[in-house]
């Protein structure tokens, strides 16, 4: 059986599944009725289409980035502009995907949960052009740190909750959209952000963002007649490395790397690498990797990155590690923040710092391939949303 | 030892409808816990279910999210959990069911806490996060070790659905009151009571209905159990009375007080 086959009744090998309090299982099971027969529908993928391309701007383009890759001296490294996508990241592919399936399914209330707020803003953006209503949980901490986005998806009106419980971070929004799912069931979509939550969600966003790799094989078929030799994409619940892997599942002679946030060194214990330093569990409505303590307590991540803070990780991305298909390495804060600032001076593109973690990881590994080889790096999101981030890192003041 | 089965029976001979309360373990700290059953039971609960904290409980308030915080940060553990159960049942001849969610059982080891818990006199499981079509390896494991599976049902839960839970479900069946998390409220709703009807049907002469989710106050029990719910699950109200007081003297009075009004409710003649 070839991966791409996966799920089989919702689960990657033992991965995934549906572990959700009974109140949500018939919303689940109709989510999962409703996307089967949606996304078989032409009229659907015509739909979104048009709005992925004339609304997200797609196809984002693929850049050889000739400095960079001088630089290294190694294999030639390609990057694949999500950051170009409107919003300033692939989130939209999701979003739009799910706002449009949410409309035909006659759902008018849609929530978020959100980390960094790219999600959220994505969501906003989705319902703003869709016309539905949308709301948006995030931590209490993670909108102090990214205040700017707290005010994008004002502007977009979107209604921001914020969350004050447990860590007040991304895990924290999710909790609490699952309890407001729990409570306006009937009226309310919850539009899952990454490849994570019980099924169909981890393939249903996988499906949406596959826009990523199916470009790229194209793309790069045209510029280099071949397939390219690795891929690296950044981890956190996984959904840009999850549409960048999945075209290539089956195509074994490509190497797929997932880049995890390291945080301070995984040996400081502070950091967010659940496949590198996790051990399997339940959390989320699925079976996946978690990062816990010694009695099964969800543990709280650190990483400069908010869109890398997540303690869990999409099961797709679980079963690609038990099968080997794909490698799991981490980047810590010091090499991302490293790769951000070599691909400003180099190439005139400031990466986010979810991207800037596969940057790191890219750098690694192109001096040791040669000239004829290439990676690919997808860079998930631009980086506006980090200098500030940025400038408290290398103790500068703006 | 009393089973879950022969409390149900007693109750329906006496015509009584019984009384579940439920306590977060370690809340306020692990030591507190098992006065604060003793103060339950004295009241007259019929069953104790006991909560294993958990860092994420996604179907539950405010209330028992709080109180799950701070009994983990009062140093509460699965393993403390099982201590605080042996200590439980050595003093009291009570049905105890215990309420986790999925994931920190499965680090335990589900075998390993399944069997502990059986030994130290647990009479059953309920884990929220649990649906049937994810509990065969639950289901085989308890039943090899003779405890209660109990699984739950909603308002939103097809006939289809319903029918394979209430197959599945031992001991009694948990019927989530209304779509929402865990707390009191000041009322219950018509379709609540509505609920409770059309879900009896489903087990009657099969399993005993029990309901939870915003029962707090004896016209609450009154209610449910003249819908046709054979049980009350109450709470996040006990939960509150353990919040508000600083004395344990008063918590305790409080908590056993309350316990036997509830229980009150379940006698009356209009049931």
């Amino acid at each position: 059986m070839n991966i791409r086959d996966y799920p089989q009744n919702g689960k990657y090998g033992k991965f995934g599944g549906k572990y959700v309090p009974e109140i949500l299982m018939e919303a689940v099971n109709e989510l999962e009725n409703a996307y089967e027969q949606t996304k078989k529908d032409p009229e659907f993928q015509k739909q979104l289409n048009y709005y992925l391309a004339d609304f997200v701007g797609r196809p984002t383009p693929l850049y050889f980035a000739k400095n960079l890759t001088c630089k290294l001296g190694g294999a030639k490294i390609y990057l694949k502009r999500e950051d170009l996508a409107h919003g300033g990241a692939h989130k939209i592919n999701n979003t739009l995907g799910q706002a449009l399936l949410a409309k035909r399914m006659g759902k008018t209330r849609i929530i978020a949960e959100t980390g960094a707020g790219q999600h959220g803003v994505a969501t906003a953006i989705a319902c703003a052009a869709l016309d539905l209503e949308a709301e948006v949980y995030m931590g209490t901490e993670d909108c102090k740190r990214q205040k700017l986005n707290v005010f994008r998806m004002k502007l977009l009106n979107a209604k921001v909750h914020p969350v004050d419980s447990g860590s007040k971070t991304l895990k924290d929004s999710i909790n609490e959209a699952f309890r407001d799912w729990v409570t306006n069931i009937k009226t309310t979509y919850y539009l899952i952000g990454t490849t994570m939550g019980p099924h169909p969600y981890p393939m249903m966003v996988r499906d949406f963002q596959s826009v990523i790799g199916q470009e790229i094989k194209q793309q790069f078929k045209q510029k280099e007649n071949r397939l390219p030799d690795a891929l690296v994409a950044c981890v956190g619940g996984g959904s840009n490395a999850m549409g960048t892997f999945y075209p290539f599942e089956d195509n074994h002679e490509v190497k797929l790397y997932g880049v995890e946030a390291a945080g301070n060194g995984i040996e400081t214990g502070k950091h967010a690498a659940t496949i590198a330093a996790g051990s399997e569990g339940i959390f989320h409505g699925m079976y996946t990797y978690l990062l816990q303590d010694d009695n099964g307590q969800i543990k709280n991540t650190n990483s400069i990155s908010a869109g890398l803070d997540y303690p869990g990780v999409g099961p797709e991305h679980a079963f690609l590690k038990t099968l080997n298909r794909a490698k799991y390495v981490a980047a810590t804060d010091q090499e991302a923040v490293d790769a951000f600032l070599i691909l400003c001076k180099t190439e005139g593109i400031l990466p986010a710092l979810e991207s800037s973690h596969a940057l790191a990881h890219a750098i690694k590994i192109a001096p040791q391939m040669n000239k004829n080889q290439s990676i690919i790096v997808t860079l998930s999101g631009r980086g506006d949303k980090d200098v500030e981030t940025i400038a408290d890192f290398i103790g500068e003041k703006i | 030892m009393n089973t879950i089965k022969q409390v149900f029976e007693n109750n329906r001979k006496n015509k009584k409808g019984c009384l579940i309360g439920y306590i977060t373990a370690g809340y306020p700290t692990p030591e507190i816990t098992p006065k604060i059953a003793d103060a339950l039971i004295h009241g007259g609960i019929d069953i104790l279910e006991i909560g294993i904290p958990f860092s994420d409980p996604i179907a539950d308030g405010p209330t028992i999210q709080t109180a799950s915080l701070q009994a983990l940060n009062a140093g509460t553990t699965p393993k403390k959990v099982l201590e605080i159960i042996k200590e439980i049942k050595t003093n009291h001849d009570i049905p105890l069911v215990v309420m986790t969610y999925y994931n920190p059982i499965f680090h335990f080891g589900l075998d390993k806490f399944l069997l502990t818990a059986k030994i130290h006199g647990a009479n059953g499981f309920i884990i929220p996060d649990l649906p049937i079509e994810e509990a065969d390896d639950f289901k085989q494991i308890a039943n090899t070790h003779n405890l209660d599976t109990i699984f739950l049902a909603a308002p939103s839960t097809s006939k289809q659905r319903l029918t394979k839970i209430v197959d599945a479900t031992s001991g009694f069946l948990y019927l989530v009151s209304h779509f929402g998390v865990t707390g009191t409220k000041s009322t219950i709703e018509n379709s609540t009571l509505q609920l409770i009807q059309q879900v009896k049907s489903f087990t009657i002469n099969k399993i005993p209905l029990a309901v939870g989710f915003g029962i707090s106050k004896p016209e609450h029990v009154q209610e449910i159990l003249n819908s046709g719910a054979d049980a009350a699950i109450v709470g996040s109200a006990f939960i509150n009375i353990i919040q508000k007081n600083v004395s344990l003297i008063n918590m305790l009075n409080e908590l056993e007080a309350t316990a036997k009004i509830l229980k009150t409710a379940t006698m009356l003649e209009s049931y």
